[in-house]
């Protein structure tokens, strides 16, 4: 009895502590490659947004976007974008872009109007391949450029099950 | 190139100068170019790239899309009702694709 007893102990603890130290070995390497990969895609996206803003700043404000938070299917994601604009001649929105953080390419839509589009007001439909950030950016006729960024959580991403 | 379902709902009258909204939604897969399909091999980008809508003949509202956009694009914009013609809504993509739907509008 006090034999087995030992044994089992033994095969637990044995059991425990290969696991670990599986886990140890494991969990670094698979953690950074992920990190890294996810910085290698948001600086994607930040090569993507400077392609269009170049060195100009490029503050928070003046255009909004939404997206539901939370977000179960990532296949077509509602997104509604305003910018707030006279819409005139002399002051109007020239075009708005869209960024993802976590999509395999970081551009998403690019909308170009103008004056006679009397309002900047927006709405289509996309994808989310991860739980993400999406930025909005607004290109105004005076050469200033305007963000808004949301933190979207998807549960089932697009973009990678079979057909 | 197997005709694509295209809905667009543009009001069919307004008042001179009022800001109407225009909404635009075609049948089309969207193929991103990202997945794989069941032997491993990516299935070739199919995406529609460009939509313009021009207002009697002047293009007054273009949007250029990339793989993110879903399939069947829906886009919703406004634009200012300024004479009585036509509105006219075209779709290029990939692999010649192009769509063009047309509707008229009274303004008053």
């Amino acid at each position: 009895m006090t034999e087995l007893l030992t044994t089992a102990v033994t095969r637990r603890r044995f059991l425990i502590g290969a696991g670990g130290a599986v886990m140890v070995m494991a969990a670094p390497s698979a953690r950074a490659q992920f990190v890294a990969e996810g910085e290698a895609r948001s600086a994607a996206m930040r090569a993507a947004i400077k392609a269009i803003v170049g060195e100009n700043s490029l503050p928070q404000g003046r255009i909004k976007i939404e997206l539901p938070p939370l977000v179960e299917n990532g296949n077509a994601v509602p997104l509604s974008i305003a910018v707030e604009s006279p819409m005139t001649d002399a002051d109007h929105v020239k075009a708005i872009h869209v960024f993802t953080e976590k999509n395999p390419q970081p551009n998403v839509a690019v909308f170009q109007l103008g004056p006679r589009a009397g309002t900047a007001d927006i709405q289509t439909r996309m994808r989310l391949a991860d739980t993400q950030l999406v930025v909005a950016v607004a290109e105004m006729s005076d050469g200033s450029f305007w963000r808004d960024e949301v933190e979207v959580v998807v549960t089932l991403a697009a973009c990678l099950e079979e057909s | 190139m197997a005709a694509a379902r295209a809905l667009i709902n543009v009001p069919p009258k307004a008042r001179r100068g009022e800001v109407i909204g225009i909404k635009s939604l075609i049948s089309h897969e969207m193929e991103t170019g990202f997945r794989p399909n069941a032997t491993g091999q990516l299935i070739p980008r199919n995406i529609i790239k460009e939509f313009v809508c021009t207002y009697n003949g002047v293009e007054v509202f273009r949007a250029e899309f990339f793989p993110a956009v879903s399939a069947n694009p829906f886009v919703s914009f406004t634009t200012r009702a300024t004479e009585s013609g036509t509105i006219t809504m075209t779709w290029t993509g990939d692999n010649g694709f192009h769509a063009s739907e047309s509707v008229a509008i009274t303004v008053e």
